[in-house]
């Protein structure tokens, strides 16, 4: 689907949820009436400023805001642009999932529901999730793939020690897709208790609007940042992709302007190996986990189990917001393999001294491969994570 | 009139056993079929396999993923349709999620599927507000769309749900995915007596009846009972599928009985 970009009226979602063609609440009835009511709960504490200053102090004194925007000197010098990057690595847990379970947890505080549950693929959004739970004495269930479980075990051993319960899911493609399929299980059976905090810009809505909002603080502050000392703004935009909310975070500030924008997604093996979580690249749109998006499926509308090096990007659907600035043209989506982001995490291990996790490896491994591109350009790359959790698998491929 | 519309006609109460097509393999679904609908059964649910079935539990899912690795497609689905309509009138029921009608074609879905011999629709991800396009094909193909009310359904949204449901309206007896339990909510009467207040349609209850005890209880608050996790199990233990197959027959006669107060 193709339509022309109309910057003045972005004004996404509309009021079924909507983003163009996608997003919505394809979801069982018995989640209808906790959707409407989050929706309502969300909109009100969107304008409560009470609930704006907890928030706000919270990212401050507990999450490490506002995370460093850095002058990447030496790797700029060898891809020949200006890199720049947004240091969500530095978060309290690591990566930028904590903005928004910071966030979604207040909520959940506010709206009375004393248990919490939640998906994780990579790890980082169980981790995050789990540790806000423990600050705010709340009960706490996460929901994770088998095989993920077994390559971020890291985090799995965080988790219960922060106090959570860790439930491995061993159905489907034991990763992310079914760690999701589960947790709505769960939030369908506990529904009246429960809150369900998403990982990523997807899910039914008001999911995608709410994840995004409270991670657009990443492209807020780079803005101001970099518009202090540069008295302009950047030529480019980058971000990996895989529910989409480092990239929407940092993308939805500058929608409005003329900056560009490219989000990276995993192209596991390669692209024409089936092996690979390219969503936008390569799958179609369809229905999952609640919102329409593009999806990687088969001709009989079965969902196919993708790939990717990393557990964060391992994921079959793709944010709805992303589908549509897809096909208005506004953002571009490229794609990198495991092999490209394992180069793309050498590269900044070595030459700023900053070891990324694997998925915004993608997006460095990425601009290594089109340098050219960005010859001269400046550049601003979300570090969504820190590589700690990844030490296991990277072990496994570099031998040093 | 499609044999849905006919069925409500009479004015009895619907004994609805669910399969899962293809399971335990394909050539044995229309079988299956048959053989309930011999043994008293008023109406078949025909379930749609699908690789992440959210609403579902344990047992449904495993017949799912049976079914798809035998390979269960649309098209397979329909041949059977036109199989159980060459030997009998009963009403069929497509149940599946939405990802795989999408896939298929919507308008190609409904077309295929009324042809083949197929009544209604039951999409469990799915909501009124999202069914407006399927809506208009079914209308179009004389296919019933019927939409789901839940325990958490708001009162006000039950009315809405069964104005936008043709023939009747589904009541999910838990709020929880399919599957069986021993004891049905303590609050189901309750739950059920407002539906009825506030709906016009008939509506059958399914989600965890698996005993002709709990078809008696629930009978006299319903218009008909769906039986679906209680029958996959037998398949999903029994490994002689004939065994299986007699086995979920007399549960459905015993149920039959129970539900017209004979048994
Ligand atoms: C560090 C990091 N970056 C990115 C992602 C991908 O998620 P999203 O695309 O929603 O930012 C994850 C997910 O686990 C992650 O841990």
């Amino acid at each position: 689907m193709k339509f022309a970009w109309a910057a003045k009226n972005y004004r996404w979602p509309d009021r079924r949820g909507r983003f163009g063609p996608y997003g919505g609440r394809f979801v069982p009835e018995t989640l209808m009436a906790a959707l409407f009511e989050l929706e309502k709960e969300y909109l009100k504490a969107k304008k409560d400023s009470k609930f704006q200053f907890e928030w706000k102090r919270a990212l401050a004194d507990y999450a490490g805001r506002p995370s460093p925007l850095f002058f990447a000197e030496r790797a700029s010098k060898e891809l020949g642009c200006r890199l720049y990057l947004k240091r969500e690595d530095l978060n309290h847990t690591g990566a930028h999932k904590i903005n928004n379970v910071l966030g979604q947890v207040l909520l959940a505080l506010q709206m009375g529901k004393p248990r919490i549950i939640a998906e994780t693929g990579a790890g980082q959004h169980g981790l995050a999730t789990a540790t806000v739970c423990a600050k705010y004495g709340l009960e706490c269930v996460v929901y994770m793939g088998e095989a993920d479980v077994l390559r971020q075990s890291a985090n799995v051993y965080k988790m219960k020690l922060l106090g959570a319960a860790v439930v491995p899911v061993g159905s489907g493609s034991k990763t992310l897709k079914d760690a999701v399929n589960e947790t709505l299980r769960d939030w369908v059976t506990n529904v009246r208790t429960t809150f369900y905090v998403v990982g990523s810009v997807v899910g039914p809505h008001p999911y995608p609007m709410m994840v995004r909002d409270f991670q657009s603080v990443i492209g807020q502050e780079a803005k101001g940042q970099f518009l202090k000392f540069q008295k302009k703004l950047p030529d480019y935009l980058a971000a990996c992709v895989g529910g989409g909310s480092n990239a929407i975070g940092l993308f939805y500030p500058f929608l409005k302007t003329k900056v560009k924008m490219v989000g990276v997604e995993a192209a596991g093996l390669g692209l024409s190996s089936n092996h690979h979580s390219a969503t936008l690249t390569k799958g179609h749109p369809g229905v999952l986990h609640g919102s329409k998006s593009y999806l990687l499926q088969d001709s009989n509308g079965q969902v196919k189990p993708p790939h990717s090096i990393s557990a964060g990007l391992d994921y079959p659907g793709v944010g709805p917001e992303h589908s549509f600035l897809k096909d208005s043209g506004r953002v571009e989506y490229v794609t990198a393999t495991d092999k490209e982001a394992l180069e793309g995490f050498q590269f900044l291990s070595q030459t700023e001294g900053i070891i990324p996790a694997l998925e915004p490896a993608h997006a460095l491994g990425y601009l290594l491969e089109a340098k050219r591109r960005f010859t001269g350009s400046s550049v601003i790359l979300c570090l969504s994570g820190r590589g700690d959790k990844d030490m296991g698998i990277v072990q496994k491929h570099l031998n040093l | 009139m499609n044999r849905i519309t006919a069925f409500w006609k009479k004015g009895k109460k619907a004994l609805v056993p669910f399969v899962t097509a293809g399971f335990p393999r394909k050539s044995r679904t229309p079988e299956i079929v048959l053989a309930l609908a011999d043994s008293g059964a008023h109406m078949v649910e025909l379930g749609i396999p699908f690789s992440d079935p959210l609403a579902d539990g344990p047992t449904i899912q495993a017949s799912s993923q049976v079914a798809l690795e035998n390979g269960v497609g649309l098209g397979d689905i329909f041949g059977m349709t036109e199989k159980i309509r060459t030997k009998s009138g009963i009403p069929l029921l497509l149940m599946g999620y939405y990802n795989p009608l999408l896939a298929y074609g919507l308008e190609k879905f409904g077309k295929d599927a009324s042809n083949a011999g197929a009544d209604g629709l039951v999409v469990p991800d799915l909501p009124p507000e999202e069914g407006e396009e399927l809506s208009k094909v079914c209308r179009k193909h004389r296919l019933s769309l019927i939409y789901l009310i839940a325990p958490t359904t708001p009162p006000e949204r039950v009315a809405k749900i069964d104005a936008a449901s043709t023939d009747f309206c589904y009541c999910v007896s838990v709020t929880g995915v399919t599957g069986l339990r021993k004891n049905l909510s303590g609050d189901l009467k309750d739950f059920l007596l407002s539906v009825r207040m506030r709906t016009k349609k008939p509506f059958v209850v399914g989600f965890g009846i698996s005993t002709p005890e709990q078809v008696r209880h629930v009978a006299p608050y319903s218009d008909g009972l769906v039986v679906g996790s209680a029958l996959v199990k037998m398949f999903l233990q029994e490994k002689n599928g004939k065994a299986a197959l007699r086995k979920a027959c007399l549960l459905i006669s015993r149920m039959t009985r129970r539900l017209n107060g004979t048994g």
